[in-house]
């Protein structure tokens, strides 16, 4: 087991920069896409009522399929997340340490 | 129409008591440490997590109350819904690695990490209780009313019942019991609106749109179409959208769950799987507000009593008989149970570790002393759940919850935030955002038509004439980048000591843990 204070030696490394850097640039680009999805969302229902009444089918309108989307959009960006972080972050972490 | 007829009913409810109460007296005897009392040993698996975090944040107005508003409103209720969720990616993508990795117990752990513990804990602790208090009191309130309508209980007895049962779990069993009681609580609801929604969807071949296009013939397309029951003004949806979002990110209760699995990667994953709880529950209770809208009728759910609360229990006696509506009431009532713990729980937690601990004792106090201090402050918060909840009894606290997520916004988000991601962030300007946040909420919902109209049933018009009026329902829009502002201009003007070392310590301890070992073995 490494401490803190034992990784210093490398902390200064690209590596740890490179990967800090990284995992700030995922997190920031998906926070992002999440705030634009769900304002974006909630402007059209605040300002454009008309647009998001707009029946689709019998039964569907626009902000009826747009609500559901945002529902199904927010876990698939976690997923997203959750994927990256397991499959690059940890091991590259892992790297680091070792 | 009431459960306390229904023998099934009483008896959905007495088995879950004892089954919980069971947990408790289990939970009990591996709670010996304040890494147990807190965070269950940090030995709950993501899974659980996920379905705890899941029970923790689905509160009675999850199923009753956003069912109601879409069975009286139609497409407005989801507009909650989704509210409820987009925290939750937020949470995963900005919060929940660093706040594992830098934090024991409570969110001001992550705060203070290179800060001055002193003032940084002090004013995380008032944020943080204003947040759980506003929420206690709105879940105490709505607890007896609806435990009144469902099982005919008088109020006051029901407020007692509630804070007994939430008191004995959280003092005896500590965050394992509270963990079980939240993980049955979920997949009893779960299940619940599972299966209400399923009977809904099969007198419509199994087509929701064949529901909503049922709806839209008996009462008009409007009921497909945005309304003007969530807020007045365009600007008070976004306000609300605000508070929402970065609320959920901010709420004490959810953050400590963090706290409880055994490394950064089960608290990633178990916000992956409560983020996936939450939102398949909210798509049921779409359907179930829309059941009970063509299957049960607003007018009949409105003269049911409760302001629509009634329209969940109510379309389960229409869809699945006496058995099902017994089951439904038993659900509502372990749902209330369950949220009522999980707060009373973060509660302790600031009280005995962030201000007994690192206020009082100067971050040295003995474990035995941890955990009387972690009892006591158990007693007191429970006694004045119940306290409050009687006094507030028949008062319209519906705002109180909003509120709490408003605050949690505007207080934790940005001090959160800041901490782990500028390095130029100081003590004072924690300390100052944390108050701003709280207050300037506080008091913009106090200058709303929210407590003026609502609570002081003032006349709108006169009131709106006033210099001091504040039109929108909702704080957050206005408090939480005010909160940000302050914060960064007092950081400007301030220094922090050795900023620079120990912001570099901490970006290392957020991708390393405290020792490492989160990353070894797995």
């Amino acid at each position: 087991m490494l401490s803190p204070d034992r990784i210093d030696l490398h902390d200064e490394g690209a590596e740890f920069a490179k990967i800090s850097r990284r995992r700030s640039h995922v997190a920031i680009l998906l926070s992002t896409v999440m705030i634009a999805m769900y304002f974006g969302f909630m402007t059209m229902f605040a300002f454009a009522k008309p647009m998001m009444g707009t029946i689709l089918a019998p039964g569907l309108s626009l902000c009826i399929l747009l609500g559901a989307g945002v529902i199904l959009g927010s876990f698939a960006l976690c997923l997203v997340y959750v994927v990256w972080a397991n499959r690059f972050y940890d091991p590259a972490v892992r790297r680091i340490m070792n | 129409m009431q459960a306390a007829n229904n023998p099934l009913a009483v008896t959905f409810f007495f088995v879950f008591m004892a089954l919980t109460l069971g947990i408790t007296y289990w939970a009990a005897r591996r709670t010996r440490t304040t890494e147990q009392f807190f965070a269950a040993g940090g030995q709950i698996t993501a899974w659980q997590n996920g379905w705890a975090l899941a029970g923790d944040f689905l509160s009675a107005a999850a199923l009753l109350g956003i069912a109601g508003i879409i069975t009286s409103n139609g497409f407005d209720g989801l507009i909650y819904s989704i509210g409820f969720l987009v925290g939750w990616p937020i949470i995963s993508f900005l919060i929940v690695e660093p706040l594992r990795n830098l934090g024991k117990f409570t969110f001001a752990d992550v705060v203070a990490y290179r800060l001055r513990q002193r003032p940084v804990r002090m004013a995380a602790a008032i944020g943080t209780l204003t947040v759980i208090l506003l929420y206690l009191i709105a879940q105490m309130v709505a607890t007896g009313s609806l435990i009144k309508l469902l099982f005919g209980m008088p109020y006051t007895a029901s407020v007692i019942v509630v804070g007994t049962a939430m008191l004995t779990y959280v003092i005896f069993g500590g965050m394992l019991a509270t963990t079980w009681v939240q993980v049955i609580k979920a997949v009893l609801l779960s299940f619940g609106g599972l299966v209400l929604a399923l009977l809904v969807l099969a007198h419509f071949d199994m087509n929701p749109l064949r529901l909503f296009a049922a709806a839209a013939d008996k009462y008009g397309e409007r009921v497909l179409q945005p309304g003007s029951k969530v807020a007045g003004s365009g600007w008070d949806a976004i306000s609300l959208g605000v508070g929402l979002m970065f609320g959920t990110a901010a709420l004490p209760h959810i953050l400590m769950r963090a706290f409880t699995v055994p490394d950064v990667k089960e608290a990633r994953m178990s916000i992956l799987y409560a983020t996936g709880i939450i939102g398949s529950f909210h798509l049921l209770v779409f359907v179930i507000g829309f059941g009970a809208m063509v299957l049960v009728g607003p007018e009949a759910v409105i003269k049911a009593g409760g302001g629509g609360n009634m329209a969940a229990p109510l379309l389960a006696l229409t869809v699945g008989g006496n058995g099902f509506f017994g089951f439904i009431c038993a659900v509502a009532f372990a749902t209330m149970l369950a949220v009522v713990a999980g707060l009373t729980l973060s509660g302790v937690a600031t009280v005995c570790h962030d201000l007994w601990v690192n206020v009082v004792r100067d971050g040295h106090a003995p474990e035995r002393e941890q955990l009387t201090v972690a009892r006591i402050a158990t007693v007191a918060i429970a006694v004045l759940a119940v306290f409050l909840g009687i006094v507030f009894e028949g008062q319209n606290v519906a705002f109180m919850a909003g509120l709490a997520f408003a605050v949690a916004a505007a207080a934790n988000f940005p001090a959160l935030l800041l901490s782990i991601t500028w390095k130029r962030f100081t003590t004072p300007a924690a300390v100052a955002s944390i108050l701003v946040g709280t207050f300037s909420s506080l008091l913009l919902i106090c200058l709303s038509p929210t407590v003026q109209v609502d609570v002081l049933g003032r006349n709108l018009a006169e009131v709106s004439q006033a210099w001091w009026f504040v039109p929108m329902k909702n704080p957050a829009l206005i408090s939480m980048p005010l909160s940000f502002l302050v914060a960064i201009a007092v950081s400007l003007v301030t220094q922090e000591d050795g900023a620079e070392g120990s912001f570099r310590e901490m970006r290392r301890r957020i991708m390393f843990g405290a020792s490492g070992a989160a990353y070894t073995g797995r």
